[in-house]
């Protein structure tokens, strides 16, 4: 038997070129050391406005789904939980760095110090779930729809979003499963858990339209019906969130909940403007 | 919660491990949640590239009551060492 049989003694000296195998070991800039010219023939605008756009999805989102963190029935799913947050986080920092290439500002002012008008993310994505079901509905059509986007952005003109998409796309089919795997348990559960699973996909549907703006709803329909015709559920039939003046969470007008995300995720770094941590 | 989820035993193998090591335990409500459980709880920092999951109700355990009859028996017998061979040097995982 070698003494590289323990699992966590490879930890150590595994990753010597790859300092972003986890977040929070000193590194600043998570595009660091990347080439991030603008190759010729993109358009820059275009692609810091779609960054920005998927950075902000993701970084409300999972803000919303920290705020889950120490309210999860068990423990082993508060550390899954809280892992699909990180992995939204680290996409948030990686698209937010990217637009900031192009307008000249950090991930951190775009993260901080925009107002709520500013911020292009769905309004898919700004309630608070109400219950466990909820979440694990949302979650489900969240990653579907996501990881549909993503694996279109694979094939992007950029090759930094290329690469953020392709990376991105592994974390989200993976969100995706996780989240089957408790609609599936829920909806098949017992009545209550039924009743409630279904009633979870009733709140989240009238703002699931909004999210196939921007990319083909057929293939990531086939994935929701195969998934809610497992757990015994209806897909629901309820009509789309209209949007104000002709203008949705993309134009920057959000709902009410947006303004509670925002005052507490930007609180801190509002109130110490030069903190680092 | 009125009742616990059961527990489960965790096997992982390293990258440049060839074999399966007990790495901890978790509760589930099935072996195909424990399994995801095990990626979540285990495998966070890049520790492994397979996981096993077994119910620990199902693992048969000696005891230490038994420890004395169980090994001590073979603890004299060098004979059963087989340390008279020589390894060939291109002989690895011995």
């Amino acid at each position: 038997m070698s003494t590289d049989d323990n699992p966590y003694e490879s930890l150590a000296d595994e990753h010597g070129e790859d300092h972003r195998w986890a977040f929070g070991t000193g590194f600043v800039d998570p595009l660091e050391g990347i080439d991030t010219s603008i190759p010729a023939g993109v358009d820059a605008d275009a692609l810091a406005a779609q960054c920005l756009a998927l950075g902000d999805d993701a970084l409300i989102y999972s803000h919303r789904l920290q705020q889950w963190v120490t309210r999860m029935p068990e423990l082993e799913e508060e550390t899954a939980l809280a892992n699909i947050a990180l992995d939204l986080l680290g996409q948030a920092r990686m698209l937010l760095a990217r637009a900031g290439t192009i307008v000249g500002r950090s991930e951190d002012e775009l993260a901080f110090f925009r107002a709520e008008h500013e911020f292009r993310n769905v309004r898919f994505v700004e309630r608070l779930d109400r219950d466990f079901a909820e979440l694990v509905g949302r979650l489900l059509i969240f990653a579907t729809w996501r990881l549909a986007l993503f694996e279109q952005l694979a094939g992007s003109a950029d090759p930094v979003l290329a690469a953020i998409a392709a990376k991105g796309g592994k974390e989200l089919t993976y969100h995706r499963d996780y989240a089957a795997q408790w609609v599936v348990r829920l909806g098949d559960g017992t009545d209550e858990s039924k009743r409630r699973m279904q009633a979870g996909l009733e709140v989240i549907w009238p703002l699931v339209d909004e999210l196939f703006a921007e990319v083909d709803r057929a293939e990531a329909d086939v994935v929701l019906d195969t998934v809610f015709a497992t757990a015994g559920l209806k897909r629901p039939d309820r009509a789309a969130l209209a949007p104000v003046d002709r203008r949705t969470g993309r134009d920057g007008v959000h709902t009410e909940a947006m303004g509670y995300v925002l005052a507490e995720l930007q609180s801190v770094a509002r109130a110490h403007p030069e903190a680092t941590w | 919660m009125t009742q616990d989820w059961p527990l489960f035993e965790v096997f992982l193998r390293p990258k440049r491990g060839l074999n399966h090591v007990h790495v901890g335990s978790l509760h589930a409500a099935d072996a195909q949640m424990a399994l995801h459980h095990a990626r979540d709880l285990y495998t966070r920092r890049n520790e492994g590239v397979s996981i096993w999951v077994v119910a620990a109700a199902d693992i048969t355990a000696s005891s230490p009551d038994e420890k004395d009859p169980f090994f001590a028996p073979s603890g004299d017998k060098v004979y059963r060492h087989p340390t008279f061979y020589e390894i060939p040097d291109d002989v690895p995982h011995i």
